[in-house]
């Protein structure tokens, strides 16, 4: 039985082009990894990773499970520092700025580097009070009509208001899981971020939520820079402008998507978006 | 209000040092006046001597008798509360289904919770009465009934203890023993519970510290007589009794029949310490063994 | 051995091991129906607001009671708030240095010290070093220490059940440790902790060899008033009437423990009610 070889799969290649492409971007690279390297204690997580992620994108993180992708995600907000035993060999920069450098302050780039979790985590709160614990523990409150204005904002920026507006004192338990992850993404915008971290974002949710959250992703890159982890390549070929190819640890190709998907350089990447392994 | 929080969280260690403080603290108490009592009373004549009578005119300082006493009743105790609650920890363990399990456990946790003031009252004036029909000898004040009791009390502390023990382990020895045709109570017996050995040792061992230091059931029940005996039909004196019966007194502070409160606290702290030392080693081992 | 004189065998061994069990709970039965016969006809409105007295039929409780209500709050007041700082620096600070180690080693041990030896260490240390006396602000520092091991373990225990990715959503807005302790962890740790703080003080409620070697009186006819004030409790009552050779003194003590065991039932109830109305649902 012959095997199809040709680099692209019909589908992927489809679904990209169909999309309106971005042109590709140029200026400073908003983060930037240099030959970095992560521990689990001894154990080597991740192998000398080296990209730039350009500002106002969206950069998708691919790969099969276990590769490193949601690792090095988390790198750039030093989550894994909640983590005992842990260690960030090499630099990362946000801005130019070693985020591993003495005198960072970690609360300040964690609220500028804001992150959505796979599984949903809003607090046990009110729909209010979730948006608006983060600009209350950053000094970001203001008057009680501020900060009405800024939960409002926040809120219609994830595609969440005109669904919760009438009820903002409910608890946020209450909502559904498509509308739960909408509001841990407008509770992460509320802080004024410049960087937007997804981590499998819709991998929990129904094909309509997916969507929703979708569109919402690519809208959001003209106001930020967005990095998405998915271990489906459809989201990424629908969603992003950049994929990272994650496999054991190493970054094994970087590229527009448009060129992962129809005509990757590297054999590895072409097996994996053709579906022969992962 | 951010800069506050090293301050925080040094207030929260302090917090967490006031138990580190309250170990010194117990030290410290007991060091210095045993220290004090033992330059006018030798050591030997303390730990080996056969007469403890520090408040007579001519006083004699020697522990045994009360050791004795202790030790007598605790193991009247444990003869009451190692055989029935390791039987009743195999019953709830391996034979009984959840519904019976969470009415059981929970009344079982109830005799836990009894004050032991309560559990001296219904030594004194239930139990011993109770047994004087059956062994008319029996004095009003003894081992034999407080020792019950204190073993009906600690029943509950060595049924979950083994109880836990045997549930940490694994499934596979014993649907191994049943694969080769093993009642339930062959597999309890001879599978289950070696296999907990360390952890129901350490339940023991726990239970036997309990006993060991327990007051008001011995103080109500059991006498102000210290005796060199084995005979649990008469009165006795324990160590833990001894102090309360000096404190509801009027020894005057500074002389050394008060100091002798000390001095049998720190035996008594030193013997609870001794034992719950071996417990928690014997338990770290079971962890580590099934972990 | 056949197989019907095994299956015989381990039927017997039910029958024993369920025997023992019942064995214990007819225990039980026995003394809260020996309690019941003999001090129900003595409990009596005249018997808990009533003081001591030399004459049995005319003896109450109140002095008794009220110290150790009196205790109890104020054992409270020192043992939660230390508790809770001790159990919040171990569980999510000192996680995993030695010195944590090393402390959460001698809170296990001292969990088993025999309540006499607090008594002891209350006796030298708040009644002469501190010079507190035999007063209720002494009682009630003994027992707060004697209750602090068991609220630090349940208060680790009610803030390991939050579950870790509060945390992480938290931390990820950009708050601090402290911050996120405060606002998430310890709200929802609440229930949690009240119930392990009631359960602590109904065990404090009934100590009695503690507090009379640390000088709490047997014979009290006053009201405690202040935090100097000499005191007695309730179990130290029934300690002083049970140990008086008169029947109707025995009288008494079995109404004081019927008093006793209310208090007590009281107390696990409301932990339980706690525990039941406060348990939110927390995440999905």
């Amino acid at each position: 039985m012959s095997v199809a070889t040709g680099p692209t799969p019909p589908s992927l290649g489809n679904i990209v082009s169909q999309r309106e492409l971005t042109p590709p971007a140029s200026g400073p690279c908003k983060i930037e990894a240099r030959g970095m390297n992560f521990y689990y204690g001894d154990k080597r997580a991740l192998q000398d990773i080296s990209i730039q992620i350009l500002p106002n994108v969206v950069t998708a993180f691919i790969g099969p499970s276990g590769c490193g992708k949601s690792t090095f995600l988390r790198t750039l907000n030093r989550m894994n520092d909640i983590i005992p035993g842990t260690r960030v060999d090499g630099t990362v920069l946000i801005d130019d700025k070693n985020i591993y450098g003495p005198g960072t302050r970690v609360d300040e780039l964690r609220r500028t580097v804001g992150m959505v979790f796979q599984k949903s985590n809003p607090f046990p709160k009110s729909i209010f009070e979730n948006v608006a614990y983060g600009l209350r523990i950053n000094g970001m409150a203001g008057t009680r009509t501020e900060l009405t204005e800024r939960v409002e904002q926040s809120l219609q920026q994830a595609a969440l208001w005109d669904e919760v507006k009438d009820r903002l004192q409910d608890s946020a338990l209450a909502l559904s899981g498509g509308q739960q992850q909408r509001l841990c993404i407008a509770r992460a915008l509320a802080v004024k971020p410049d960087i937007l971290l997804m981590d499998e974002p819709a991998s929990a949710l129904d094909p309509i939520a997916t969507q929703r959250i979708e569109e919402l992703v690519y809208n959001l890159k003209k106001q930020y820079t967005v990095v998405i982890v998915t271990h489906n390549m459809q989201q990424a070929a629908r969603v992003s402008d950049y994929t990272a190819f994650f496999w054991l640890g190493r970054l094994v190709e970087y590229d527009r998507t448009d060129k992962i998907f129809t005509a990757p350089s590297e054999k590895l990447t072409e097996d994996y978006v053709t579906g022969r392994f992962g | 209000m951010r800069r506050f929080e090293p301050l925080i969280e040094r207030g929260l260690f302090l917090c967490a040092l006031v138990s580190v403080g309250t170990t010194v603290g117990i030290i410290a108490v007991l060091a210095v006046d045993t220290v004090a009592f033992l330059r006018e009373v030798p050591i030997t004549e303390f730990l080996f001597g056969t007469e403890w009578t520090p408040l007579f005119s001519t006083p004699s300082f020697g522990v045994l008798p009360l050791v004795a006493g202790t030790a007598l009743v605790s193991m009247i105790a444990m003869l009451v509360a190692l055989p029935m609650g390791l039987l009743s920890s195999i019953y709830l363990s391996e034979y009984a289904n959840s519904h019976v399990r969470r009415i059981l456990k929970p009344v079982l946790e109830l005799l836990a919770g009894v004050p032991t003031v309560v559990y001296g009252y219904f030594a004194l004036l239930f139990v011993t009465p109770l047994l004087q029909q059956v062994i008319p000898t029996l004095g009003g004040f003894n081992a034999l009934g407080p020792g019950i009791v204190m073993g009906i009390m600690i029943l509950p502390l060595v049924s979950s203890l083994s109880e836990d023990a045997m549930r940490a382990v694994p499934n596979g020895l014993r649907e191994g023993s049943y694969a080769l045709g093993a009642t339930k109570m062959q597999t309890s017996l001879r599978v289950v519970v070696p296999a907990a050995f360390s952890g129901i040792t350490a339940a023991f061992i726990l239970a036997i510290s309990r006993a060991v230091g327990e007051t008001m059931i011995v103080a109500i029940a059991a006498g102000q007589q210290p005796r060199l005996t084995l005979n649990p039909l008469v009165q006795i004196e324990t160590m833990t009794a001894y102090i309360v019966q000096v404190s509801l007194g009027d020894t005057p502070q500074g002389t050394i029949e008060y100091r002798t409160i000390f001095a049998v606290g720190m035996l008594l702290f030193i013997g609870t310490f001794g034992l719950n030392l071996v417990s928690a080693w014997l338990r770290q081992r079971y962890r580590e063994e099934y972990s | 051995m056949t197989l019907s004189m095994r299956r015989a065998t381990d039927l017997a061994f039910q029958v024993v091991a369920l025997l023992v069990l019942l064995i214990a709970l007819a225990a039980l039965g026995a003394l809260i129906f020996d309690v019941v016969r003999d001090g129900i006809g003595r409990l009596s409105w005249d018997f808990i607001t009533g003081y001591p007295s030399r004459r049995a039929s005319r003896a109450g409780i109140f002095p008794a009671l009220t110290g150790s209500v009196f205790i109890i709050l104020l054992t409270a007041a020192f043992a939660l708030p230390i508790g809770v700082a001790a159990a919040i620096y171990l569980e999510e600070y000192g996680k995993r240095n030695f010195v944590s180690r090393a402390i959460e080693i001698n809170i296990t041990n001292l969990s088993a010290v025999p309540s006499i030896i607090y008594g002891l260490l209350g006796l030298g240390v708040f009644v002469r070093v501190m010079g507190m006396g035999r007063s209720v602000l002494a009682g009630a520092s003994t027992l707060a220490l004697l209750a602090l091991p068991v609220v630090i373990l349940s208060t680790r225990e009610a803030l390991r059940a939050v579950p870790g990715s509060i945390r992480e959503g938290s931390y990820a807005l950009g708050a601090t440790k402290w911050q996120t302790i405060w606002h998430q962890v310890l709200p929802i740790a609440t229930p949690g902790i009240l119930t392990g703080l009631i359960l602590a003080l109904s065990r404090a409620i009934g100590e009695t060899a503690p507090l009379i070697t640390m000088g709490a009186l047997t014979y009290v006819s006053f009201l405690p008033n202040s935090l100097g004030s000499p005191f007695t409790v309730l179990p130290i009552q029934i300690f002083n009437w049970t140990s008086r050779p008169q029947q109707d003194f025995h009288a008494n003590a079995a109404a004081g423990i019927l008093v006793l065991m209310a208090l007590l039932l009281t107390m696990n109830a409301v932990a339980i009610w706690l525990r039941d109305r406060y348990q939110r649902k927390v995440a999905l």
